[in-house]
């Protein structure tokens, strides 16, 4: 959500010295616990990437990501990501105004162009494994499924959590706990195309030219 | 039997006589407990207190209470393990057949770390933390309540494995290639990923809270560096437990891929890798020795300084030594496995980090030492159980020192010296900080003392029982004796494990101890009932009633230093008693209760015995029921129940009144 409209929500004598201002309202500590989960979610995915880094030349004289990426279908799943990004952010903005339309519409192109890039990274993963290059082929394919699929099934966890978002501002309205918890999708949703960025970089671009 | 998976009635081990015995004592205490709840009608009340509560001091005392039971589990597991090498030598092979060996020292390991240890540091810092920081409760409670029982459905499904099935034979961190379907076909080592994830999601949830609330959530005027030195102890181990589970979760969930799905992580076959298990397992591992050490080094700090009647000597340098630690933590998990045959400059490396991760330990030792001098040092039994500490960690932190070289570790590595050196500072740190921390708390929680001679009873037991039972495994371990032994064939051992056997007992005379304390406690608790302030302490803890109204606090307390109480008691003492003008008490908006913990937590059990015995429309219906669960809870109109100001004033007026002057 907008920067500049949380530190106008804080009351302004409460900040001289903030480590002696007492506990945080409400909102601030909902996001700052959505932001330490996040930070421990991009742990997680360290994890993956290192054993990804560590496996990706155990092929087993199978295939190698060189034979397997297609670099067009990448690109527009990136490119339908970076803009849901774009639209989930649009859609803050119509939260932050109370409006609901305008939420409606920005969660419904983000939630297209989400399903678009997961339909996509199914179409991909059922193509390689139709030409034998399933995940227990080699160590290589294991960390490659488990890294971009652990992605794929955040996006599809995020998708069902915007389905129930937007039932909740039907039924409940702007109330303040739903205003909330579509802060810290936006977060969340973000925060899933900097993982996207590190694995479009680590695997699919180093993948082609290794 | 393809509805039910794997599971059939062979899975219930009923030709062994001694895992039969113990399921059937575990089934009669079992019963036993739900017969005298339901004796004393006492189901509604435990549901509506316990079971759904959501207040952080509740939730403590449940996950002290669960590390408690799981102590004694573990501990029984640990003195079959001392009897079974008392006698197993040359000829004799002991009564306990080596299949049962091995999942009786995987059990006893995962166990004690998972389900004793981390539960009750986790506990202490739920029921310290928000009293000390001078609020009413941590940041989610609810999903507070929803780590703690997510970390029980853990410890259900690992004592589940006696009953139904078997357990992991692959020893506590469950090495690959051992641990793979290929060498361990049965559900043991299922059962241990399961019930891993399953509470390590909920200690991952637990660190989040807590880093939470402190960093966001102290009373008006705590500043970082006004904090007690407890909470920061605990905010370096939240902040490791969030940055080293997900790393756990990571490396387990691969080794699960490979056991479900055939995926090749850490497979002989198709290009898989033993070491990137070993490598990531402790990543997390190591930081988590100082998530169970550090908040026991929390409750020492709090125990000398009040018992010394002095301010902690060195209270920054206890901070940066503490900070020091959390981040040090992180660059020296390869001492576990020098012998990989990494290359002598890494090994190096790593050598080096290990010692001076030596340093800052040492500069808290100091700290202690010299808050003791020229105070008056008051001999109770939490300042027992940290004098005791300090003695023994030191001697575990040399040996600790002494692995960190390289060549020695060649030699030291897999013996039972290393077991000796672990349990030194296992037990000499994090079990008797949780034992200080127990009976320093103790009467916080409940209103009155423990018994203090059966205390010092235990005390004594514990300690002469820890030196008989651990110093001479570091002999044996430099005789040759490794790890893990069901059986072997040099006598000169034997007398060495006799007397580690009969340390054993002590200790057991020590938790017996305990045991008749706590009985002795409950039935003579008018006569050691407390005030709000029974040791003089100095932290916000002590300023409110004992045991403390669901709200903590009445009003929100302003701090202005370090040692908050202390202080307050002071400037009341200069004023002359002088009560100051009285102030309208305000009603209190406070959480609701929620059976969101409790219901999650099921669901979290039939997933996890569902996948443990492959019934997949099981695991699908329970993972269907946790988001219904998670939708019922979203969808809640009232998350908040206000708390009257009468309520408020006539509580404060009693406690007043109540009060001896």
């Amino acid at each position: 959500m907008n920067i500049a409209l949380t530190v106008d929500s804080v009351q302004q004598e409460a900040l001289p010295s903030a480590s002696e201002a007492g506990p945080a309202p409400k909102r601030i500590v909902v996001a700052y616990g959505f932001w330490i989960f996040l930070l421990s979610d991009i742990v997680m995915f360290a994890a993956l990437f290192a054993s990804y880094a560590v496996l990706v030349h155990a092929t087993a004289g199978g295939p190698t990501g060189a034979q397997l990426f297609n670099q067009t279908t990448v690109a527009i799943e990136t490119a339908c990501l970076l803009v849901s990004s774009y639209t989930c952010g649009l859609m803050s903005l119509a939260v932050n105004s109370r409006n609901r339309l305008g939420t409606y519409l920005g969660a419904l192109i983000t939630f297209g162009l989400g399903a678009a890039f997961l339909t996509l990274e199914v179409r991909e993963f059922a193509d390689m494994i139709a030409h034998g290059a399933t995940p227990q082929r080699s160590a290589f394919l294991s960390a490659f499924f488990t890294l971009v699929g652990c992605h794929g099934l955040h996006v599809t966890l995020g998708l069902i959590w915007l389905v129930v978002m937007m039932v909740q501002v039907a039924v409940m309205g702007f109330v303040a706990n739903v205003q909330h918890r579509l802060l810290c999708f936006s977060l969340f949703w973000h925060a899933l195309d900097i993982v996207w960025v590190g694995v479009f970089t680590v695997v699919y671009l180093m993948g082609v030219s290794l | 039997m393809t509805l039910l998976g794997k599971l059939d009635w062979s899975a219930i081990p009923f030709n062994q006589p001694i895992i039969m015995g113990a399921t059937a004592f575990m089934a009669l205490v079992v019963v036993a407990i739900l017969g005298f709840i339901t004796m004393k009608g006492a189901w509604l009340y435990l549901w509506r207190e316990w079971l759904t509560s959501v207040d952080h001091k509740r939730i403590g005392v449940m996950y002290c209470i669960l590390a408690l039971v799981m102590l004694l589990r573990g501990f029984s597991d640990a003195i079959m393990m001392r009897a079974q090498q008392a006698v197993a030598a040359g000829g004799a092979q002991g009564y306990l057949p080596p299949e049962h060996f091995d999942q009786i020292f995987s059990a006893h390991g995962t166990i004690m770390i998972f389900f004793m240890a981390m539960p009750f540091v986790v506990g202490l810092m739920n029921f310290v933390v928000p009293l000390q920081l001078g609020i009413r409760d941590v940041a989610f409670p609810t999903l507070n309540s929803v780590s703690f029982w997510l970390t029980a459905s853990g410890a259900l499904l690992i004592n589940l494995s006696l009953a139904v099935g078997e357990f992991s034979k692959a020893g506590w961190w469950g090495y690959p290639p051992l641990s793979e379907l290929q060498y361990s076909p049965g559900v043991g080592v299922d059962y241990y990923l399961w019930s891993l994830q399953i509470s390590g999601l909920g200690t991952l949830l637990a660190g989040i809270n807590f880093v939470t609330t402190i960093l966001k959530m102290r009373a008006p005027g705590m500043s970082y560096m006004r904090m007690p030195v407890f909470c920061w102890t605990s905010l370096a181990t939240n902040l490791l437990i969030v940055a080293a589970f997900p790393v756990l979760t990571a490396v387990l969930a691969m080794l699960l891929l490979d056991r479900y799905l055939g995926f090749h992580f850490f497979t002989n076959e198709a290009g898989g890798n033993q070491m990137l298990y070993a490598n990531l397992f402790w990543v997390w591992g190591h930081p988590e020795v100082y998530i169970l050490v550090l908040p026991a080094f929390g409750v020492f700090s709090e125990v000398i300084a009040t018992f010394s009647g002095k301010p902690l000597f060195g209270y920054r340098s206890m901070v940066a030594a503490t900070m020091a630690i959390c981040v040090l933590s992180f660059l020296v998990w390869l001492h576990h496995f020098f012998t990989m045959g990494a290359s002598a400059n890494v090994n190096g490396f790593f050598g080096i980090m290990s010692m001076i991760i030596a340093l800052p330990t040492g500069v808290k030792i100091y700290n202690w030492l010299f808050t003791m001098y020229g105070g008056r040092v008051r001999f109770t039994v939490p300042m027992l159980w940290s004098l005791g500490f300090m003695v023994t960690f030191v001697i575990g932190g040399m040996t600790g020192v002494l692995h960190a070289v390289p060549p020695a570790d060649y030699q030291l590595h897999n013996s039972v010296f290393l077991i000796a050196h672990f349990h030194n500072v296992i037990i000499g740190g994090t079990v008797f900080g949780a034992m200080a921390g127990y009976s320093y708390w103790f009467p916080k929680a409940f209103g009155f003392k423990l018994d203090e001679r059966w205390g010092k009873a235990s005390f004594w037991c514990w300690l002469i029982g820890f030196y008989l039972a651990f110093m001479p495994l570091y002999l044996v371990g430099l005789m040759g004796m490794t790890r893990r032994m069901q059986h072997y064939d040099n006598l000169a051992w034997q007398p060495w494990l006799v007397v580690a056997m009969v340390g054993a007992v002590v200790i057991l005379c020590g938790i017996i101890c305990q045991i008749v304390q706590l009985v002795v406690s409950i039935r003579a608790r008018d006569k050691l009932r407390v005030t709000a302030d029974p040791w003089n302490g100095r932290t916000l803890e002590w300023a409110t009633a004992s045991p403390p109204p669901a709200w903590n606090f009445a009003f929100a307390p302003n701090v202005s230093g370090t040692d908050a109480f202390w202080t307050s008691k002071r400037r009341e003492q200069a004023k002359q008693d002088k009560p100051g003008p009285a102030r309208a008490y305000k009603p209190i908006e406070m959480p609701k209760n929620s059976a969101t913990g409790f219901v999650s937590a099921f669901f979290a059990v039939v997933i996890g015995f569902a996948m443990i015995w492959h019934i997949w429309w099981m695991a699908a219906l329970g993972l269907l029921g946790a988001f219904v669960t998670l939708l019922a809870f979203a969808f809640r109109k009232h998350t908040e129940f206000e708390v009257p100001a009468e309520q408020i004033a006539r509580f404060e007026r009693a406690q007043q009144a109540g009060a001896p002057a």
